[in-house]
């Protein structure tokens, strides 16, 4: 009786994980896979920067070349270009050329090839937005599931702060603590971190976002303390430490995940906006924020420069939305705790 | 209207708009050092002398404006003797006398005008008035006559450049009851043709015709054809562009972007005036630390600053030009070569400058063991500055230093990089001619007496004090002769080179925007545009 029983239950096929089927989930999504696979050439591409700038464009887009020249059709042309007017005032940067050996989008300001820094400036800015996500979702996990499993005076006093810092507008907030961090670095006991760390920025929009990312899984927590299987636990005598690591943090992870994308995203246009206002990534440091900032005095003469890197933020925000929204309904929350549950 | 009268001119009246990012400080015009109302003070004050309103060269001559005369030195060029001119008023109604003259040169002192000591320093008793302000008499350098009219100057030695000193805006004649401190918001009483309305450094100014006012010299101080000048504080530069070529006003303050310089030699080619300036940009080095306190690292940088470069960075040829010396061509006792460019070296210098030699400049660096320090270029945050300043970051780090940029407001850096205790080592900085003599460049930026530790106030930025330098520069200051004073500014001049506190990096021209209805443009050599004596209809 019991080998035909054992036979067939061996022969079953498992059912899925919840992480699977919503993999596959995700898969058929066919916006998310469209979003993912632009978010990856984008990185692949970034990654690449150096291959480009060394083996491509032939250049070090980190140095000025103003006083350069470039090889167009056999042609020397300089860089820097006299503006075709009468009184001949004014320089302006060569334009787009389309030739990948000879500044493919053109030169900014100090003659260096926009192509390259654009690559590079990506690298800087998926970095800091990747990090700032990162840090920022492992903070809010932190105090969400904190004061949402504690409840009582934690929850109030964890929740109060988050809503002082909800209050702040957030690029206020964000400004304000580049400014400071800008002009004289970060001193945090022994450990002294200069002005042009990419923790700073990193660091800074983690914060900001913490409350945005906290107030969801704290609701989730606060839900999940009530269910059965957390009560059932605690009827068991399961210590708190162990029911949020075995019990509440698996029920939010899915959570986590769906913030994540957009996380990045708000991350990335944070970034963007501290650095063009100079109080992000420092020079000679590029990210798609300095080179808009680059391309500001620019954008009569040469919109380009300003428009490439502007280009990149939308596409990266516009994928990482459109992922997030895919991943969220991939990974719905109410149908993997019904699972667990 | 050779006479400079306007009355009966169909080109009289009508309101002159002026527009600048911000306003230039205090109204005193014995204390204010902006260019900005210097402007505007010409038109409003004069002195025992003034610099010729004309448009052409003969702008820097120095003519008698509230004095009948400029006169001839006496006792070896120690005593200058001067007729105050009869009638002349101030915009109150009150006549101008020998008094005020003598309290306004007293005032000069005991308001700390930035250039007491420097410009009128040698004045018998003005060590006194420097040391003690508040009871300055100049007792035995100043002696004035109200029964004949006459101001006698008596120095503690020559200085053959007094009348430029006294024609520039910091001894302007004021009532001699104006207060011995600042006057901050509140106008003085004018001579000359304008008055103030109303002040409001955060709006602007307006101005209107003083009634008081006629016409003693027109080479001094000729009738405005405007009835009233209106300047407005606080928009920026690129929306003053648009608000001029639209007409809304008449002429701006700023710089002109670089990024609208193509648009205006293209679209308003006839309302851009393209003029020379005494003025330049140059790298200064602090001599008293690392690692520009070792000569070598100082010509190092010489060697490698591309003026080209930089030229292309302000604009381009039209609006600029490398610049080897730090006395602009065109002014006596200025260098006719380049020490700090490839194939030659201070003692072998070139004609004129070739490219920038930084092979040359490495070895330099590596040779004074100060490769690999950390070097941080103070900059204004201007776009223009910031790309020049992230230009020499590029070329220190080219070199062997570990450089970088800081870049500060417009309003801050000039005094930060003059502070010793900023601990900046090297910047980027302008600097304009106060009067066009080599000792406005020569000995301003590195005169011993000109640096002063610990105080915003040291423009001697690079600290450098070199005793026989200074001897050739006192010498120069006191001769008589032109050409020995040239010489000596050249002797000067090749010694600074050689010691390198600085790097002349280029010359720079001036660009005026002005509406399409303003006509008569009228520019000189020193203040520029001039308000009086434009026409807005």
């Amino acid at each position: 009786m019991t080998a035909p029983t054992a036979s067939s239950s061996l022969s079953a096929p498992r059912p899925a994980g919840p992480w699977r089927r919503a993999g596959r989930r995700l898969a058929r999504d066919r916006a998310a896979m469209v979003a993912l696979a632009v978010l990856l050439a984008v990185t692949a591409a970034c990654l690449l920067a150096p291959v480009y700038a060394r083996d491509v464009a032939h250049t070090d887009p980190f140095t000025s070349n103003v006083a350069g020249s470039v090889t167009i059709d056999g042609r020397s042309v300089d860089i820097m270009q006299p503006n075709d007017n009468p009184l001949h005032l004014g320089l302006s940067p060569i334009g787009p050329t389309w030739h990948a050996s000879a500044d493919l989008l053109g030169a900014d300001s100090q003659g260096r090839d926009l192509a390259a820094r654009l690559l590079y400036g990506g690298r800087t800015s998926l970095l800091i937005s990747f990090c700032a996500a990162a840090l920022c979702i492992v903070l809010a996990a932190i105090v969400g599931i904190v004061a949402g499993y504690a409840g009582g005076i934690v929850d109030a006093v964890l929740s109060r702060i988050m809503d002082i810092m909800w209050a702040v507008p957030v690029y206020l907030f964000a400004i304000s603590l580049s400014i400071v961090t800008v002009s004289q670095g970060l001193k945090l006991g022994p450990v002294a971190i200069a002005s042009d760390n990419l923790l700073i920025p990193i660091c800074i929009i983690a914060l900001v976002y913490v409350p945005y990312a906290a107030r969801p899984v704290r609701g989730r927590v606060m839900s999940l303390r009530r269910a059965e299987f957390v009560t059932a636990a605690r009827a068991l005598g399961v210590p708190g430490y162990r029911i949020v690591l075995r019990d509440i943090l698996p029920n939010v992870t899915g959570t986590l995940v769906v913030l994540a994308p957009l996380m990045m995203a708000l991350a990335m246009m944070a970034e963007s906006a501290l650095s063009f206002l100079s109080i992000g990534v420092q020079a000679p440091g590029a990210s798609w924020g300095t080179i808009i900032e680059d391309g500001e005095g620019l954008i009569y003469t040469r919109p380009m420069v300003a428009i490439a890197p502007g280009l990149a933020i939308v596409i990266v925000v516009l994928a990482l939305n459109v992922l997030g929204d895919g991943m969220r309904d991939a990974l719905d929350v109410r149908d993997s705790g019904r699972e667990r549950a | 209207m050779g006479d400079g009268q306007t009355l009966g001119s169909p080109h009289r009246g009508g309101t002159l708009r002026l527009t600048a990012s911000s306003s230039g400080g205090t109204l005193d015009p014995q204390i204010n050092y902006t260019s900005e109302y210097a402007q505007l003070f010409t038109v409003l004050y004069d002195g025992l002398l003034n610099f010729r309103k004309a448009d052409d060269r003969t702008s820097d001559e120095v003519v008698p404006d509230l004095a009948e005369t400029v006169p001839q030195p006496e006792d070896g060029g120690r005593t200058w003797r001067f007729t105050l001119r009869q009638g002349v008023r101030f915009s109150t109604g009150q006549e101008v006398t020998v008094a005020d003259v003598a309290a306004s040169i007293r005032r000069l002192f005991r308001v700390g005008s930035p250039t007491a000591g420097s410009f009128y320093g040698a004045i018998v008793g003005a060590d006194i008035c420097l040391r003690d302000p508040a009871h300055c008499t100049l007792a035995g350098g100043l002696k004035v006559d109200p029964a004949t009219r006459e101001v006698v100057f008596h120095l503690s030695q020559p200085d053959a450049e007094f009348p430029q000193k006294l024609a520039f805006p910091h001894a302007s004649i004021l009532p001699a009851n104006m207060p011995d401190h600042d006057l901050g918001n509140v106008p003085a009483p004018t001579t000359g043709p304008y008055r103030f309305i109303s002040y409001d450094p955060d709006r602007g100014a307006v101005l209107e015709r003083n009634p008081f006012f006629h016409v003693w010299s027109a080479d001094a101080q000729p009738d405005g054809y405007a009835d009233h000048i209106r300047y407005d504080f606080g928009l920026p530069d690129e929306a003053a562009v648009t608000a001029v070529e639209n007409g809304q006003y008449d002429w701006m303050f700023d710089m002109k972007p670089l990024d609208r310089l193509g648009e205006l030699g293209a679209r308003h080619t006839r309302q851009v005036h393209l003029r020379s300036l005494y003025g330049f940009y140059y790298v200064p080095m602090n001599v008293n630390i690392p690692p520009f306190n070792n000569r070598m690292a100082r010509q190092a940088v010489n060697r490698a600053l591309d003026r080209r470069a930089m030229t292309i960075l302000y604009g381009g040829a039209a609006v600029a030009g490398p610049l080897c010396t730090m006395v602009p061509p065109g002014i006596s006792g200025a260098l006719d070569e380049c020490a700090h460019t490839v194939g030659a070296d201070p003692d072998h210098p070139a004609p004129s400058w070739r490219e920038a030699d930084l092979e040359g400049a490495r070895r330099l660096v590596t040779a004074s063991g100060t490769a690999g320090q950390k070097v941080t270029v103070v900059v204004q945050n201007t776009a223009v500055e910031m790309s020049m300043g992230v230009w020499l970051r590029n070329m220190l780090q080219a070199i062997g230093y570990d450089a970088s940029v800081k870049p500060l407001a417009h309003s801050v850096q000039l005094g930060y990089i003059q502070n010793t205790s900023n601990h900046v080592q090297i910047s980027l900085s302008d600097w304009f001619a106060d009067y066009p003599s080599a000792s406005n460049f020569l000995d301003d930026l590195f005169g011993c007496e000109n640096f002063h530790p610990g105080t915003d106030n040291s423009i001697n930025i690079a600290g450098y004090c070199n005793k026989e330098a200074q001897a050739a520069m006192d010498a120069a200051k006191q001769e008589t002769d032109p050409a020995r004073a040239a010489e000596l500014w050249a002797q000067a001049g090749r010694i600074i080179t050689r010691d390198s506190p600085a790097a002349p990096a280029i010359r720079i021209n001036y660009i005026d925007l002005v509406s399409s209805r303003l006509g008569n443009y009228f520019y000189t050599d020193l203040y520029h545009m001039i308000f009086s004596q434009v026409w807005i209809q």
